[in-house]
């Protein structure tokens, strides 16, 4: 089991990705120079192993020769969504089990005074005892320990799995929640036990509270569903550890990874990131805004010289704040099923209603009526009608004209077409405003930045969006539909460390702030050192949250070195924050808040020429055509060739318009755009003006 | 419509939308008053460059501020019309506080700057932030017994703050020397400009590619079809006169309820809302001025209505006569700290009881509808300084045709968040010995009410003062359709061990305390929605089965057993 893989020439290497839909593998075999293997096919929703056993044995591959398989899965995302939780327990300072139901008295909308709310632990198996820590870490009230056996045992008998303790100001001393948490283990055998401020040691305790809730009513599904995969695993033939995709972008072993189960809760989006920093790093563009577009909804994230950004405030939904490191993926309600319609003042809009993937949008042909984005593609020439309409049940192309039309033309006095043209385009505008909210807004100058575009859409939208943006170029991957599955096959270890200062920076300890990084390294090197991938290198990277003493908010100012200087961090402050707001403030004092380290430990770098087989590169781009077919371009039609991606010369040079197909990703050249392939298979499309 | 097509009209006016979001994000981000950073106690638009009237505003700004800045926008532009401000240049922005201006209270300070394109002014761009502190005689401007306004803080009349972009350091001073904890105000103030700067750099975007003359067209297109939507809706509900109560417990002065009598009247697609018949203007600071009793009224429609895009066009269907001789149109010098926080949330309320006869699918019973201000304000002797506390606290949402009232929501004008007890416990020398759902708060119906908030602080150390200013103190919020009301506010003061309860119930300034004294507050319960009759016996059991409501309570309030 603890046997270790290099990950370096001459092995094997598999990354498996659940998504909502599809489970992709991407296999890369370096033993032969990088062959790849590639399998997509259906997640089997109630067992996803079943799906990433079938997607293992569609490649025919001999599983007994992987070395290494990488895994992203959606379990915990579901099961946080769906709320199909475990049954769990939460046992709270007296006077405050109410905390993780109260929230910050907030509502889910700005208007509207309706919603409803419901707390990831019930309030009848929330129990308090009685202790009490001040905010300075004294003890106030003493454990009664005889009370936390009781909860304890009321708890077991409530038939609940998982066991949460959270106490006031644990961050600050974790004493009680300690020893509370060793006197359950004594009763609790399972070992499905968190302690609060063990996953997250700071102040704020309701949303330290709902963090622990989420992990420990996640970590038996989790633990469950790794159990099961490793024993399918193993009858294939696979005996070796597994690696999971956590939330912050690195990997861990499966062996650890359910004692900090709230940090999967982002696996799949987490590595789609990871790809796309790395193919962006050996393409020459380390500077990206990721672009994932799937059916429902869009996810965004920034990428500043080939580093994710981290954020340790992702909501997962209303209510639902997670603080512990996860890459900052922004989902937005928009995707391909965003259905469109005409509002009362004659106004088209769009979203936030979804047709899903079920019905889906009209042309999937499984009864859907409303118009969406995807039709939008297809009637505009964008999608190839004869692949979109090969279904079950095929709608003709004049009927989804025909439905734009009547629900959308009719009350706009448009035609069909214009009506689609008008709800692309609102589509697009309405995507680049808030990805433009997540990233660019946030102090970025877009000219230095590339929209990366994946997902089974994103390619189909990324020129247009590009140009709302004022990004200059738009980078393709080779397979734009297995992003997340390369993210799992390239990933590195990671492991991240915060600690809070809270000090001014004239008055800071320089000492100290030196030995907290210094810890961080040994015991981020540590953790690396028990995975079983050896790692190439250890990487560090440190960083400093910082604000002008009396603010709330933070920015990260990364850190050059770990050499501390009081001069230095003020300066690197000061430029930080007038680059986000142009604003300067010499009249007050810079406070450091936090010291932030990620270590990782960085694999060999794998070859990624062979993602499409050169083998099947054709000689010359007329070579690779497989149509011309008129497409929409902002108002007017044009004859536009449509090349087999798969089958374009190494080197091709293609002027848009023109449109490119592959297995499951449509990219869309608008004119005037000029796009190079890559030796890597990616396509470098230069937007035009 | 020449060059103005569906496609472009949706996307200048997502477009503009989010130059907005944008402001609001940049203002919030860059600011130091917790009220604005943490709370989102700010709010940024687009107004017009004739009259003021919103063009756009940021779909996560405070709601109370939705109507009023037009107001404090068309002030400027009016005063620099008629010479009593000095007529504007490229850079200048404008700060301005005067209530009786088109404001709310003193702490919404409001800064205006024009934004120009080719020498002329094409449109203002306006921001409100809520300054922690504006002088006064309290600490943080909610005094609960002032007179005048003068006793709570410094009114600024529009004069130009910034000129030519560059900060007036004499204007800056005078501020500085009249305000608390004045060194931090500097950084809110760079932060509320530079929200602007975001706003005119995103608006400069979008004229430079559409054009000026195409923007202003859709512009004017927008406004119409607003008012079209909103027509809409109002031609949907049944012609009659909707009629409606709701109370204030007491201005704080004068210990009696004060009266909004409301009587909506429907006319085929125009709605007019009539006070006649409530209060005179008030001794104490519950007056409101007519700006924020307009935008109570805007607000509370676009609770009932959302998808209605904020712009001035929404506003046009909606005609309130002037509360002429009541304490909704107060005068210099009428106090009026409480108008925002408190009054505006009734004005909601009596909207809401209106119209949840003529759309019982669409409107809530009542909801708690109150800031819950606490203010406590003492020295700490262990560090050697003074402090000023403020609790802000939810309560419970109204039943509704589809589900319970929410438990411990945002007051109904705001968006903010309250902070989280360890941060408090950090920042003051206090202890909270509870922070609870308070149990069989929310009004009985067939969907109850949400449930309010209990807690208790203790002064650790040192002396302290405590001011509220709360209320439904004296009648709990409204159930509507046969829904029972949700419970009282109530506040209760412990001094060595001597329980007080303030004489106002839910106002009351200045209580000394000293260390081991207490602070109770339980705040109030949303109003049931529908016969408690026709309640589930599922949703009853588990409501008991969560302790939400005792077997005994249950029983009395639903009129089953399910012990």
């Amino acid at each position: 089991m603890n046997e270790k893989v290099s990950a370096a020439a001459g092995s094997v290497v598999a990354g498996i990705d659940v998504g909502g839909t599809f489970t992709d593998l991407l296999l890369i075999d370096a033993r032969d120079g990088g062959s790849v293997h590639i399998a997509k096919i259906p997640t089997t929703v109630e067992n996803q192993a079943f799906g990433v056993v079938s997607a293992l044995g569609a490649t025919q591959f001999p599983v007994s020769d992987i070395d290494l398989i990488v895994h992203g899965t959606t379990t915990t995302t579901n099961a946080v969504l769906e709320r199909r939780l475990a049954k769990t327990g939460m046992i709270t300072t007296r006077g405050f089990r109410d905390v993780i139901e109260l929230g910050r008295r907030t509502r889910p909308q700005a208007y509207g005074m309706t919603g409803t709310f419901v707390p990831v632990i019930p309030r009848n198996l929330r129990l308090e005892v009685t202790e009490r820590v001040e905010a300075g870490g004294a003890i106030r009230v003493a454990l009664d320990e005889q009370e936390v056996r009781e909860a304890v045992q009321r708890l077991v008998e409530a038939g609940c799995e998982s066991l949460v303790i959270h106490f006031l100001h644990s961050y600050a001393n974790p004493t009680h929640e300690r020893r509370a948490a060793e006197i359950a283990a004594e009763i609790w055998t399972n070992g499905h036990i968190t302690a609060g401020h063990a996953l997250l040691s700071e102040a704020r305790e309701f949303e330290r509270g709902v963090t622990a809730a989420v992990n420990a009513s996640v970590q038996p599904i989790l633990e469950r569903y790794v159990a099961r995969l490793r024993k399918e695993l193993a009858a294939q033939g696979y005996a070796r550890d597994f690696l999971i995709m956590n939330g912050n972008g690195g990997m861990i072993s499966a062996r650890f990874v359910t004692a900090e189960s709230a940090k999967t809760v982002m696996s799949g989006p987490a590595s789609g990131v990871i790809a796309a920093a790395y193919t962006g790093k050996r393409a020459g563009f380390p500077n990206l805004v990721t672009y994932d577009m799937g059916g429902t909804s869009t996810d965004v994230a920034l990428i500043r010289n080939a580093e994710p950004a981290v954020s340790n405030e992702i909501e997962i939904e209303y209510g639902m704040p997670i603080h512990v490191p996860m890459v900052a993926v922004h989902t937005v309600g928009a995707g391909g099923g965003s259905i469109a319609r005409v509002d009362a003042a004659g106004l088209i809009q769009l979203g936030p209603e979804s047709a899903g993937a079920n019905p889906g949008p009209i042309c999937y042909g499984r009864g859907g009526s409303e118009p969406t984005v995807t039709d939008a593609n297809l009637v505009l020439g964008r999608l190839a009608p004869k692949k979109l309409l090969a279904v079950d049940h095929p709608i003709s192309m004049e009927s989804v004209t025909r439905i734009f039309e009547d629900k959308i033309g009719r009350a706009t006095g448009l035609s069909g077409v214009d009506a689609a043209g008008a709800v692309l385009r609102l589509g697009n505008i309405k995507m680049a405003g808030a990805i433009r909210m997540v990233s660019v807004a946030r102090g970025h100058d877009p000219r230095d930045f590339s929209l990366f575009a994946f997902g089974g859409a994103g390619p189909l939208h990324a020129s247009a969006l590009a140009r709302e943006l004022g990004l200059p170029r738009v980078l393709v991957p080779a397979r734009p539909g297995i992003t997340n599955a390369l993210g799992c096959v390239v990933a590195d270890m990671r492991h991240d460390f915060v600690n809070t200062i809270n000090q001014p920076v004239g008055g800071l300890d320089v000492a100290q702030a030196a030995g907290i990084l210094a810890r961080h390294r040994s015991e981020g090197a540590a953790l690396i050192a028990k995975e079983a991938v050896t790692p190439e290198t250890i990487r560090v990277t440190h960083s400093a949250d910082m604000q002008f003493i009396g603010q709330t908010h933070i920015i990260n100012v990364p850190l050059p070195s770990p050499h501390i200087e009081r001069a230095v961090l003020q300066d690197l402050f000061e430029r930080a924050y007038f680059a986000r707001f142009r604003v300067e403030l010499p009249e007050i004092r810079a406070v450091l808040v936090n010291l932030n380290t990620s270590v990782t430990g960085v694999r060999t770098p794998l070859d990624l020429s062979r993602l499409i087989d050169p083998a099947g590169r054709a000689s010359s781009l007329d070579a690779a055509l497989r149509e011309v077919r008129p497409v929409w371009y902002g108002g007017t039609w044009h004859d536009t060739p449509v090349y087999d991606r798969e089958k374009l010369p190494l080197d091709a040079a293609i002027e848009g318009p023109a449109i490119l197909e592959q297995m499951d990703c449509t990219t869309v050249m608008e004119p005037g755009d000029r796009a190079q392939s890559d030796a890597d298979g990616n396509l470098v499309v230069e937007v035009g003006r | 419509m020449t060059t103005l097509d569906a496609i472009t009209l949706s996307v200048i006016q997502a477009a503009l939308q989010q130059a907005c979001d944008e402001m609001d994000l940049t203002f919030s981000r860059a600011a130091f008053s917790p009220v604005i950073a943490e709370a989102n106690d700010r709010s940024d638009g687009i107004y017009s460059a004739a009259d003021g009237s919103l063009i756009a505003q940021g779909s996560q700004g405070l709601p109370v501020f939705v109507g009023v800045m037009q107001y404090s926008t068309r002030t400027v532009i009016e005063m620099i019309a008629d010479g009593r401000c000095l007529p504007p240049e490229e850079g200048d922005i404008y700060i301005v506080n005067d209530p009786y201006l088109g404001g709310t209270h003193l702490m919404d300070v409001r800064f205006v700057m024009p934004l120009y394109r080719a020498g002329r002014i094409f449109c203002w761009l306006s921001n409100t932030g809520h300054w922690p502190d504006i002088g006064g005689s309290v600490p943080g401007g909610f005094s609960a017994s002032a007179t005048a306004v003068e006793q709570e803080g410094l009114r600024l009349p529009p004069v130009k703050l910034f000129k030519k972009g560059v900060l007036d350091r004499e204007i800056h001073a005078i501020i500085s020397s009249n305000i608390r904890v004045a060194d931090q105000r500097i950084g809110d103030i760079k932060a509320q400009a530079a929200a602007l700067l975001v706003g005119q750099d995103r608006v400069n975007e979008i004229l430079d590619r559409y054009g000026d003359e195409t923007v202003s067209e859709a512009i004017a297109e927008l406004r119409r079809r607003a008012a079209d939507q909103m027509r809409a809706h109002i031609a949907a509900i049944p012609d009659g006169t909707y009629r409606s109560k709701a109370f204030v417990d007491s201005d704080g002065v004068v210990n009696e309820p004060l009266t909004i009598a409301l009587a909506i009247e429907k006319t085929t697609d125009r709605l007019t809302f009539d006070f006649t018949g409530s209060s005179k203007p008030c001794a104490g600071p519950m007056n409101s001025v007519l700006a924020t009793t307009l935008s109570s009224v805007y607000l509370a429609m676009r609770h009932i209505f959302p998808d209605v895009p904020i712009s001035a066009g929404a506003f046009e269907p909606l005609v309130v006569n002037t509360p002429e001789d009541t304490f909704l149109d107060a005068h210099y010098p009428r106090p009026v700290s409480g108008c925002a926080a408190e009054v505006s949330q009734r004005i909601a309320e009596a909207v809401f009881a209106a119209m949840v006869q003529a759309l019982p699918e669409k409107v809530t019973a009542a909801p708690a509808g109150s800031s819950g201000n606490f203010a406590l304000g003492g020295s700490d002797p262990l560090r050697g300084r003074d402090y000023v506390m403020y609790q802000i606290s939810g309560g419970g949402y109204g039943g509704n045709a589809g589900h319970d009232g929410l438990s411990n929501g945002c007051s109904t004008i705001g968006i903010s968040k309250s902070p989280p007890v360890e941060i408090m416990e950090q920042a003051f020398p206090v202890l909270y010995r509870h922070y609870a759902l308070r149990e069989g708060s929310g009004g009985a119906g067939k969907h109850r009410g949400g449930f309010g908030l209990a807690y208790e602080v203790e002064i650790l150390r040192g002396e302290a003062r405590a001011s509220f200013v709360m209320d439904h103190g004296r009648f709990g919020p409204q159930g509507v359709l046969g829904g029972g009301d949700g419970a009282v506010n109530e506040v209760t003061v412990f001094r060595d061990g001597e329980a007080h309860v303030p004489p106002h119930l839910s106002k009351e300034q200045d209580i000394p305390l000293k260390a081991g004294d207490r602070v109770r507050v339980a705040t109030p319960g949303g109003g049931g929605y529908g016969d408690p009759a026709e309640r589930s016996p599922e949703l009853i059991r588990r409501d008991v089965e969560m302790g939400y409501y005792t077997p005994e309570q249950a029983e009395r309030l639903f009129g089953t057993s399910y012990r």
